[in-house]
């Protein structure tokens, strides 16, 4: 297996004639758990979505599996391996939570995997999406995505409004879908607690560029290169 | 009962009762049912797709002027002929659509309707073979599956068309059930989402169109077997906008409100109409005003509204 299985070098990258990312290079490997942390309009969703090929790339290059992604079109990139759960969840409010499942299904996933991980949504599977709390509608933005196999689950700010106890149940969700090392995880984040509690390896961004990368067990270790980096804090 | 198999009775139910009721009215109430195949055709691309267009009549007519000289110069089979029709209607969707599907709002309403009246300008110029002006003459349809004839009072036409519309409309039901059909939806409702988890767009646009586009050949097929004649008004944009007003009328994106939508609409035209023949069109603006105003989810909504309004009614009054 390849080490690196998704590899973005020297990125540029926005909405339309805007450049919000600059330069940017990372890589992530196979079953990796990376955690990208950074204070808001740092970058973090536009890496994403730069990642999913929903942005304009100004320069350099994007390769997932040797192939290359920079022409590629955004549901290609989906059917290659790359999942997006995306910060605003979007989901389609007029279908059931069994129908936005459903509407994603691919290959031989089913219906009862999502249900395994988040029993909740089998209990409401017959409510309409938008009749779900916001823990629940994350819980189907997320089981929506897995429906699509991805071999790379990128996470945009997935515990942002959600109760402490509805965080914690998604952290575990998290840590079993990556416990087996098969499923890359990034998950971007505010919590950086959370974040760095879930993750081997950070990363730090601001002004649309990596500012800090390393072992997760750095960031715990000297707690004030969180704040030196990107102004944001973890308790003490 | 099952919800859904209770609402198949009805129709079926309606549909007879509709037979016993008017048995004079034969004529106009399979023009109804070939309507209703039209509209369910718009309630795929619009209501389920959100494709927004104002050209349906092109397809319809391609599939009429198909159905009438596949008649006319091959095999007179009824069911041929509508499978004639759907080929022609599919064919003709499919290859607009490769272009019509990459352009969206405004664009692909002015697109749609040019597709219509570039159809209605070909079928005038190539007389010869459409009959130009004059519509397509001499459709002697033959027996319905061997054993029913077409009969002069409509009632071989009045099940035909009955069958076909229900036929028409449990496919769309598996359709729209289907995770294909509520992809669609999705892509209705949020397309950057759909992207992001793998769906092409474009291509299930176009698939949705080409669909929608055999179920409006198989509306305008049907209306040429049982007219016996195919006219210019086969592909006309009062057809389209028609459709797409019954659509909305009786609420997009459920199937029933196209069902209801056309009925109201043609029942309405046609009493408003018998009355004033110069001010019905005000009845219809009005009504679909209204509709509009009090029930923007559409008629088939109706009923979640009224017990709204009695909730709200009890909780005043305790």
């Amino acid at each position: 297996m390849a080490d690196r299985l998704l590899e973005l070098g020297n990125v540029t990258a926005g909405y339309g004639p805007t450049h919000v990312l600059r330069d940017l290079s990372l890589s992530v490997a196979p079953g990796e758990r990376l955690a990208v942390i950074g204070r808001n309009g740092a970058g973090k969703t536009t890496l994403l979505n730069t990642i999913m090929g929903l942005t304009r790339l100004h320069g350099g290059h994007l390769r997932y599996g040797g192939r290359s992604l920079d022409r590629m079109a955004p549901h290609r990139r989906n059917g290659l391996g790359l999942g997006l759960v995306p910060q605003t969840r979007d989901i389609f409010p007029s279908l059931t939570v069994e129908e936005n499942l459903l509407s994603c299904l691919r290959g031989d996933a089913t219906l009862e995997e999502a249900y395994a991980l988040f029993p909740r949504l089998k209990e409401r599977r017959r409510n309409g999406g938008m009749q779900l709390s916001g823990g629940e509608q994350q819980m189907l933005s997320i089981a929506r995505t897995l429906m699509t196999r991805p071999e790379v689950l990128l996470l945009d700010e997935p515990l942002e409004g959600l109760a402490p106890v509805i965080c914690e149940q998604l952290m575990a969700v998290f840590e079993e879908l990556a416990k087996d090392g098969t499923r890359a995880v990034v998950l971007v984040e505010q919590h950086a607690e959370a974040a760095l509690a879930f993750a081997t390896r950070v990363i730090l961004m601001a002004n649309g560029t990596i500012v800090h990368e390393g072992p997760a067990g750095d960031l715990i270790a000297d707690k004030t290169l969180l704040h030196r980096h990107v102004g944001v804090g973890i308790d003490p | 009962m099952n919800r859904r198999l209770l609402s198949l009775l009805l129709i079926l139910l309606a549909g007879g009762a509709a037979y016993l009721l008017f048995p004079y009215n034969l004529a106009f109430l399979t023009r109804i049912l070939i309507m209703i195949v039209l509209v369910l055709s718009l309630d795929l691309i619009l209501g389920l797709a959100g494709i927004a267009t104002l050209g349906q009549a092109a397809m319809y007519g391609a599939g009429a002027y198909a159905a009438g000289l596949f008649a006319i110069h091959v095999w007179a089979d009824p069911v041929a002929g509508l499978l004639a029709g759907a080929v022609a209607g599919a064919l003709l969707a499919a290859v607009s659509g490769a272009v019509l599907m990459r352009t969206q709002g405004l664009t692909l309403i002015m697109l749609t309707i040019a597709v219509a009246q570039i159809c209605a300008e070909i079928a005038n110029r190539a007389r010869g073979v459409t009959g130009g002006a004059d519509g397509l003459r001499g459709i002697r349809p033959g027996k319905v599956l061997g054993l029913w004839e077409f009969d002069f009072i409509g009632i071989t036409g009045y099940w035909y068309a009955f069958a076909v519309m229900f036929l028409v409309f449990l496919a769309l039901a598996v359709i729209a059930r289907s995770p294909f059909g509520l992809s669609l939806r999705g892509i209705h409702e949020s397309p950057e989402r759909m992207v992001a988890i793998g769906v092409s767009i474009y291509r299930r646009r176009l698939a949705a169109y080409t669909m929608g586009g055999a179920i409006a050949g198989i509306a305008g097929a049907l209306s040429a077997q049982i007219t016996q004649l195919v006219s210019l008004e086969s592909f006309s944009f009062t057809l389209s906008a028609e459709a797409l007003i019954m659509l909305i009328l009786g609420g997009t994106g459920r199937l029933y409100g196209a069902i209801l939508g056309t009925v109201i609409f043609m029942a309405v035209h046609h009493v408003a109409a018998a009355n004033d023949p110069f001010n019905w069109l005000f009845v219809i603006g009005a009504l679909v005003l209204v509709v509009v105003f009090f029930l923007p989810r559409g008629l088939v909504a109706l009923p979640a509204s009224l017990k709204r309004l009695a909730k709200g009614g009890r909780h005043a009054g305790s």
